[in-house]
């Protein structure tokens, strides 16, 4: 899977969540979750559920923590799926 | 001088009737929402029939947002949130996203139980090791106050926010409590109600206790049968009411509907002492609770029309009566007419009073008096005390003046209160 593809399935994944839709017609790799987007913060818990369910990995919840834009949750998922 | 308090705004989502019209229209027309459940007979319920308000995905949509429809697994949420938007919009009032809360407008709404089914998804998750996959909306969808922390943040109120719980009183006392923190003036506006979650983790309880009908699921809308002879137990319900209670000078110059006045009322208990138990009422407690109802009130026994009672089809009924005739001082054909939503609902437990006080304050708004379902025999120790012809079996077209609503609950908790029609 290259870094293009999961940022377009990322991009699936937070669209319920977002409150601000124009973070969203700019989503790449520097934006950021919770001011970018306006996720509610208790929802990226369930980002990352879902994160889970769309790749079959699982996310401790020390990577969790560095997950604050779309860039950290690319690379976690690279690194998840190599392993 | 003491505010004086009046509604102007009604939601409802009852087993026979989802929205104001609907249910209008299903008391005028004594509309059963008793419904039989395979589920309940798969699971071997002795009592396999019960009452859920019936929500279509669709209407869904129009009170959640994506969002809040994702994992929304809570049926006492949603039945609030229905019906306490439905009313609060029926008042007239606007939802507004931004800008500060509305300081002067609060919420009481109360529940017995919330969100069981979404406990039972949690419950299942955490014993299989799985305790981080149950999200974020585990919370706030089984916290008790979940009904009014919804509805709070919807409507943006900014006043006195939170869920009450006294039983099958909770909807009763929930709007007493909102007027007697308008009549304070701490408030000038309340959304009142209460919901009950639906299904077997809430009626199995009550199948267990064998207080359920459990002749009738083969014929479930002749099961309720209050006050009749051949009543055999409460048929299990939920939904949600709502009334937007409001300070009567606000209601009058912002020019709002008014549906009827709350003159007053009384909470009280029995303490679980004489003849009252956790299950049971004191009757010297219910007889009391009416007669310091209408001393609050400041009216006169027999300035009552019409009583909607608690009444939900057991040995009961009958107890009840006799508490009213001797609070009254009224009985045989001196006694008011009365009746009992149970028997097109069945009890809809914490939503009970809610939904009942929205029936009530209809009969006195338009003028008409629901007929009693399934009580074509009426009970011979009811008959002893008062005229059948006051337990109307028809709808009936009478002019309200006054009508009083009564709550018990479980705990031996009871609540009463007066509606007055509101005249121009």
């Amino acid at each position: 899977m290259n870094e293009k593809e999961i940022i377009i399935r990322l991009k699936k994944i937070v669209e319920p969540y977002v409150q601000r839709m124009e973070g969203l017609k700019n989503f790449r790799e520097e934006t950021d979750f919770l001011n970018d987007l306006q996720i509610n913060s208790a929802n990226l818990v369930d980002v990352v559920l879902d994160v889970e369910d769309e790749f079959n990995i699982e996310i401790d919840n020390d990577s969790m923590e560095g997950m604050l834009t779309v860039g950290d949750a690319k690379n976690i998922i690279e690194k998840k799926l190599a392993n | 001088m003491e505010k004086r308090v009046v509604i102007t705004g009604m939601g409802v989502a009852a087993p026979n009737g989802v929205g104001l019209n609907n249910f209008e229209k299903a008391l005028k027309q004594g509309q059963s929402g008793i419904r039989f459940f395979p589920e309940l007979e798969k699971l071997n319920f002795s009592c396999q029939i019960g009452g859920k308000p019936e929500i279509s995905e669709d209407l869904l949509k129009e009170y959640f947002t994506p969002l809040q429809l994702r994992g929304l697994n809570s049926s006492g949420i949603v039945y609030g949130v229905i019906s306490g938007t439905d009313a609060w919009k029926d008042a007239g009032l606007e939802i507004s996203e931004n800008g500060s809360p509305d300081w002067d407008s609060g919420i009481i709404f109360g529940t017995g139980i919330l969100g069981v089914d979404k406990f039972r998804e949690a419950i299942h998750l955490i014993d299989g090791g799985k305790t981080r996959r149950l999200g974020s909306t585990s919370v706030i969808q089984t916290m008790a106050s979940g009904i009014s922390a919804y509805l709070g943040g919807i409507l943006g109120c900014g006043n006195q926010v939170t869920t009450n719980s006294s039983a099958c009183t909770t909807g009763t006392e929930a709007l007493l409590m909102g007027f007697d923190r308008i009549k304070a003036g701490r408030a000038k506006r309340m959304l009142v109600g209460s919901c009950a979650d639906h299904g077997p983790y809430v009626w199995g309880g009550f199948d267990a206790m064998r207080i359920l009908p459990n002749r009738y699921n083969d014929d479930p809308e002749k099961a309720s049968r209050p006050m009749s002879e051949t009543a055999s137990g409460f048929v299990p319900g939920s939904g949600a009411g709502a009334l937007v209670l409001e300070d009567m000078e606000l209601a009058q110059k912002r020019g709002a509907k008014i549906y009827a006045e709350v003159l007053g009322g009384e909470i009280n208990s029995g303490g679980q002492r004489g003849t009252g138990s956790m299950t049971a009422a004191n009757n010297e407690a219910v007889q009391r609770c009416i007669e310091r109802a209408l001393i609050n009130s400041n009216i006169k026994s027999t300035e009552i029309d019409v009583i909607n009672g608690h009444l939900t089809a057991t040995s009961r009924d009958s107890t009840e009566i006799k508490n009213w005739t001797k609070a009254l001082k009224r009985k045989g054909k001196d006694f008011p007419f009365i009746n009992s939503l149970k028997g097109m609902t069945g009890h809809c437990l914490s939503a009970s009073g809610s939904i009942e006080c929205v029936a009530s304050v209809l009969q006195v708004e338009k003028e008409f008096i629901f007929g009693n379902l399934n009580c074509e025999e009426v009970h011979p120790e009811i008959s002893e005390l008062i005229d059948p012809n006051k337990i109307p079996k028809e709808k009936k077209q009478k002019k309200i003046n006054i009508l009083a609503k009564a709550s018990f609950g479980f705990g031996d908790v009871n609540a009463v209160v007066l509606f007055k029609k509101y005249i121009v």
